[in-house]
Order: structure tokens, then sequence, then C-alpha cells
């Protein structure tokens, strides 16, 4: 303890010391709460910064933490109020994000899919690709061959899923989609290797296995190129209003996933699950079983919304890289905050190369995307089509080639 | 620490306006020995920083520019073929092991921009403008390099940095970078420049540009920046625009609205942003700069 008013004894620093501390840790928790994503080393960097006189004054304190914790734009945007509530016991304000504006409106590379109708439909707002009704999809399709699953199921291929009443054909439409789903996976990969031709030599290695014959490069050895497989992402809708649709889809990714090398599902509703491992199991039918336990809840309302904003926080830094066509099917009835949904949209939109959303009820007659949802979501939407019909379906993978 | 001050001092000295928090952000860098990342839209000064730095510890910048399919060859090292082939030929008949040896020694390496980085005496600024152009793969090279400052050869084994160069990474946010990378680098977002600092920026820049023409420029900048454009003007823009009226001897703005408008194509820079500043909405821009 100290007496008489001289320095402090090295109790009472201590006691000093180990205040600061604990409530730099509670600092640490807040931000991590808030989704910073702060480690240890951040930790005693912050420590030593207060020891090195950078807490001599509120503002300098938080310049330098801001720097060191702000890992991104929306980091650096919440951090001051957050610093403000913790330290200065102010009240946060509600900052509002400005998330990039309509991506697909300021990204003039955009182009429309080969062999496709250009006909704008009602709802076109002509800043994204569109895949018309699948109507006009068969007939263009040229010197592709046609689809595998398809061709075996051409009497089904138009109809509507929600039209398909007789068991039969519904385990029909399931197998179909799923082998859909296998020759996506087939001909992506031919057209990986057809581009692949026309590779450079490798100089280094050249020179290096042509010392003994004197320096005459007589083995060349060419440059391989990586092969960076498409990933695909997808995000299925498992509400109420997609009831009529869930189950075929399911199939489809099902096939998606047990035919591509790099694949992951997720469903939602009220909340996101992530059901991959489930869907891997080789019996379609257990697979289904195993997802019915998981997707309790479904059948309800729809919070697109928080369940990407869920999807971004937890799950897009480790199954997003920057091939990644994330894949969302849905109808886009949102029954949470639409503005939420459009922030979460952008925020997705900068992490992966595209996002496909695949909405079953655009082909219906006299659909308009008038939900507040689905407006939020498209402008950072790269492909807006229907899928309603194996056809649909089938005239995606183009688009998927393409990447 | 460095005194903060000291450090905007100086690199105003150079010819960088900075605010508080990018002299903080530098004082950070010196302190913690991380590298910094400098994120925001095109064109706000994010490389002018690394050579500001550079200028300001007198010592060189050396640039990587990365671009999708930016592999080691290009960024670390490379061998001079040529000299090994001419060399080969020149040794016929002796040990092919002795010859190996010899072409894979440091007389024939050839350094790219990250291996000269970590070779220098005195550490040199690290630029490497435009991260988020790079694929994954060198993203992921990248991280091993800058924590640990050394690389390995295969021919020639590990070599690890004399001295740590200060690492500036620039991103115009194109594409989400690794959270790996962002947790090694201290984090500044570079926005536009507020009308009282362009105004000193075009000061410390173009000469003959008085306090008050600077001013008028600055807050007319800001105004076109509000305007709904393809390609907002950056601060090379403005800079350029500057040069251009202070070379038409213009010395207020609303002396000369004609040229002022004439000279706007030194802001715009689309055929669609051209035809939307009309010669009306430059004189409503012009109306409220005082």
């Amino acid at each position: 303890m100290s007496c008489c008013g001289t320095n402090p004894g090295y109790e009472e620093i201590d006691q000093v010391s180990r205040l600061v501390s604990a409530r730099l840790a509670a600092f640490l928790r807040t931000l991590r709460d808030n989704g910073f994503a702060v480690g240890l080393h951040e930790g005693q960097d912050a420590a030593s910064l207060m020891a090195a006189g950078y807490a001599k004054t509120p503002s300098m304190l938080r310049s330098a933490f801001k720097h060191l914790f702000s890992a991104r734009k929306s980091d650096w945007e919440r951090f001051d109020g957050l610093f403000d509530a913790f330290w200065l016991g102010k009240r946060a304000r509600s900052r509002s994000l400005t998330m990039g504006s309509a991506r697909a409106a300021n990204n003039p590379s955009l182009k429309s899919l080969p062999g496709q109708r250009s006909e704008p439909r009602a709802a076109d707002d002509g800043a994204m690709d569109q895949i018309p009704s699948a109507d006009g999809a068969d007939d263009n399709r040229s010197g592709e061959g046609r689809m595998e699953g398809a061709s075996r199921a051409d009497n089904l291929a138009e109809v509507d899923f929600r039209k398909i009443a007789d068991p039969a054909q519904i385990e029909e439409a399931h197998a179909a989609a799923a082998r859909l789903a296998r020759a996506m996976r087939t001909r992506l990969t031919r057209r990986d290797l057809a581009r692949r031709r026309g590779y450079r030599l490798d100089l280094r290695r050249t020179i290096h296995g042509n010392i003994s014959h004197g320096g005459v490069p007589i083995d060349l050895v060419r440059r391989q190129r990586k092969t960076k497989p498409l990933r695909l992402v997808m995000l299925l809708d498992a509400s109420g209003s997609m009831s009529m649709y869930t189950g075929v889809f399911l199939r489809f990714i099902h096939g998606v996933l047990d035919q591509f090398r790099e694949a992951e599902a997720f469903l939602f509703h009220t909340r996101l699950a992530h059901v991959s491992d489930a869907m891997k199991e080789k019996d379609a039918a257990r697979a289904l079983d195993r997802l019915s336990i998981l997707a309790q809840g479904a059948g309800g309302g729809t919070k697109i919304g928080e369940s990407l904003q869920t999807f971004n926080r937890w799950h897009a830094a480790r199954v997003i890289h920057s091939r990644t066509v994330v894949m969302i099917v849905s109808d886009g009835y949102e029954t949470g905050d639409a503005a939420l949904l459009g922030r979460e949209m952008a925020a997705l939109g900068r992490r992966c190369r595209r996002i496909v959303w695949l909405n079953p009820m655009m082909a219906w007659e006299g659909y308009a995307p008038e939900a507040a949802g689905i407006k939020a979501a498209l402008p950072h939407v790269d492909l807006y089509a229907p899928a309603n019909t194996l056809n649909s379906l089938a005239s995606l993978e183009p688009y998927l080639a393409k990447l | 620490m460095k005194d903060r001050k000291e450090i905007a001092e100086r690199l105003a000295a150079s010819g960088y306006i900075a605010d508080a928090e990018l002299a903080t952000a530098i004082s950070l860098m010196l302190m913690l020995k991380r590298p910094l990342l400098l994120e925001g839209e095109a064109g706000v000064g994010k490389t002018e920083v690394a050579k500001a730095l550079a200028s300001v510890h007198t010592t060189e910048l050396i640039r990587l520019q990365c671009y999708e399919g930016l592999d080691q060859s290009a960024a670390l090292y490379e061998w001079n073929y040529q000299r090994q082939l001419l060399s080969i030929q020149a040794h016929r008949g002796d040990d092919p092991d002795d010859v190996e040896h010899q072409i894979f020694s440091e007389k024939y390496l050839l350094e790219r921009p990250l291996l000269a980085a970590i070779r220098r005496d005195t550490p040199p600024v690290l630029l490497i403008d435009e991260i988020d152009r790079a694929d994954d793969e060198f993203e992921a090279f990248l991280l091993e390099l800058l924590s640990d400052f050394q690389v390995s050869i295969p021919e020639l084994g590990t070599i690890k940095a004399t001295a740590i160069p200060h690492v500036v990474l620039t991103s115009n946010g194109t594409r989400e970078l690794s959270d790996a990378l962002r947790r090694r680098c201290l984090y500044h977002y570079v926005d536009y420049p507020d009308v009282d600092r362009e105004a000193r920026i075009i000061m410390a820049r173009i000469e003959g540009a008085g306090a008050s023409l600077a001013l008028q420029i600055a807050r007319m900048v800001e105004g076109v920046r509000k305007e709904e454009l393809r390609k907002v003007p950056g601060v090379a823009e403005t800079l350029d625009w500057a040069a251009a009226l202070v070379g038409l001897d213009v010395r207020d703005l609303h002396e000369a609205p004609e040229t002022v408008h004439e000279t706007l194509m030194c802001l715009l820079k689309t055929q669609e942003d051209t035809s939307r500043v009309t010669r009306e909405v430059t004189e409503r821009l012009l109306g409220r700069v005082a």
C-alpha cells in the first residue's frame, strides 16, 4: 500500500494492471461477440500498446485499437461506436452500414446466356442474366447433345414439379434430378480439360532435367495448369411456401453432393442448418431421413436475411473461395427484415464468384418479384432463373461451365 | 513510440497530407512490425501512402503489382535461363553434378520483388499492390512469407530476411480477402479526403494553386462525387483537374464557368458520366461552391 501520498506501491500497480487487463479482456470478448476476428496475438499487441503510452487519451487508444482489431470495412465503420460504448459508456449509435450498391448493375461485363432467347420478361430490369422459362431453352441448345437426365425423362422435363402427383412420377423426377446433377458434373470436368490445352514450357524444370544432355532441351517439361474445381454452395429454402419444391431440390442437391468434388449444402427456414454431411449418405432415402431431423421447424416462415447472416458469419470463410458459385433456391418470401437481407446479400456477393438465385415461382403466370425480400436481394444476384422443371435445371449448366 | 504528429509532419513534407488516423496506423506499423492493409475505393491514394512512407524513411520502394495468375516465379525469384544454358554449353563434358551446382547458384538467380525486399540491408517499403487481384493460393503463400519473413529456394536453401521490410498491402475490395491475411495485418480504411484535406493536398502538389482556388476545387470535386456517377473521381483526377485549371490561368472558378465545364473531363472518365454532367449540372455545382 502507498503511504503519505508517495508513489504507489507494487501491490497497487498490480491491482491496477489486473483491473486494466480484465477490462481489456472484456473488451476483446465484446468485439468477438460482435463478429470481430480477434485472436490471442491481437490481445497481446493491445496490451503492449497500452503499456507503450497509447492509453494516454481515449481518442489515441481508440484509433490504435481500431487499426489493430478491424479487419474489414464493416468492422472499421462499427468500431468507434463499440469502443465508445464500452470504454466511455456512451450509447452505441446504430450506424447504417453502406454496403456496396447494386452489384449487378455496376457490372458491365455481365453477358446473357448463350443459346437463350433474349426477350426480356416483364420483371426483367435488364441488370442480370436471365434464363427464360424452360419452353425456350430446349430448341436452342445446339451442339451440346442433350442432358442425360432430360432425355430419359422427356415427358417430365417440362412439367412443373408441383404438378407431379403420382408417387411413381415423383420418384422418376427425383431420380432425373440426381442424374442431371451427375451429368452437369461430367460436362464441367470435360470443359475444364479442354481448356487446358496450350500450356507453357516450364523452363526451370526443363533445364534442370536436361543438364545431362549438355543443356540441349530434349525432354521438355510443361507447366501444368492447376485445376481449380468449381465449388457449388447451395442454400435451400425449406419453408412452408416452398414445400412443393423442396423434395425434388433435395434430390438434386443429393446428386450434386455425391458427384461434385467440392460442394456444400445448407437448408434454411427460420434458421440455417449445415446439411452436407447428412446428405452425403449414399442411400438417398436414408439421407432424407437424417435430414428431417435437422430440418425441424421447416415448413414455417422464412428468415432469409438472418439465415444468410448466420451463413456469412460462421460458414462463409470456410466454404467459400474465389471459384465458388452460391446457389440460393428460394421464392424470396421474407418474413424477417428485408433490409438485412439486402446487406447480407451484398456481403455474400463480395465473397463469391457468382450468386445464382433459383426461384420456382418465377415461371408462374403473372408472377413478379414484388415481395420485399426478393426485391432487396435481386441487385446482388448475378443470375436469376426459374427452376420449376427439369429443363430449367438443365439450362443452368452452360452458365455454371462458363465460370 | 514515434510521435504521430511527427509522422504526419514528415509525410506532409514529402507531399502526402495524412489524417490523424493514418499517422496512428503508421506509428503502429513501425512499433508492432506488422504489415498494413489499406482498403478503399480506387483513386483515394492508397498507393501514395506507400510512396510517401518510402520517402519519409528515405528508403527504397519495392512494388509488387498483383494480377490473376501471379505466381511465385514472378513474385519471388526466377533463374536466368539464358545464362544457365550458355554456361551448360560452355562446360560441356564436365561432371554434370558440378555443372548443376554451378548453375543453381546466386550468380544465376534473378530477384523478383519479394526476394529483393527481404534481402536489402536497410528495410525497404514493400508495396503489395491490389492483393485482391491475386489468386487464393498466392495469398496463402504470402501469408507464410509475411509471418516468418523467410523463403526457401529448393536449390539454395532457406533465405532469411536481413531486415524486416515495412509492408503495405492495398486492396480495392473487389474480392474478399482471407481472414488469415486480414488478421496478420493492421487495417486502415482509406476514404476520399474531406474538403479541407483535399484542398491541402492540392496546395501541396500543384504549384501556383492558392488557398482559395484549392478550396473551391475541393468543394467542387466533393459535389461531383455526390452525383450518381459510374466512376467517382479520385484524388489523382482532382490533381489533374487542378493542374489544368492552373495551367489555363484560372484564379477563381466563378470567373470562368465555361473553362470549368470544359475541363471537367479531367474528372469524368466515361462517356456516360460526361453526358450526365451537363452545363446545368456544372452551374448547379458551381453555385454551391462559395
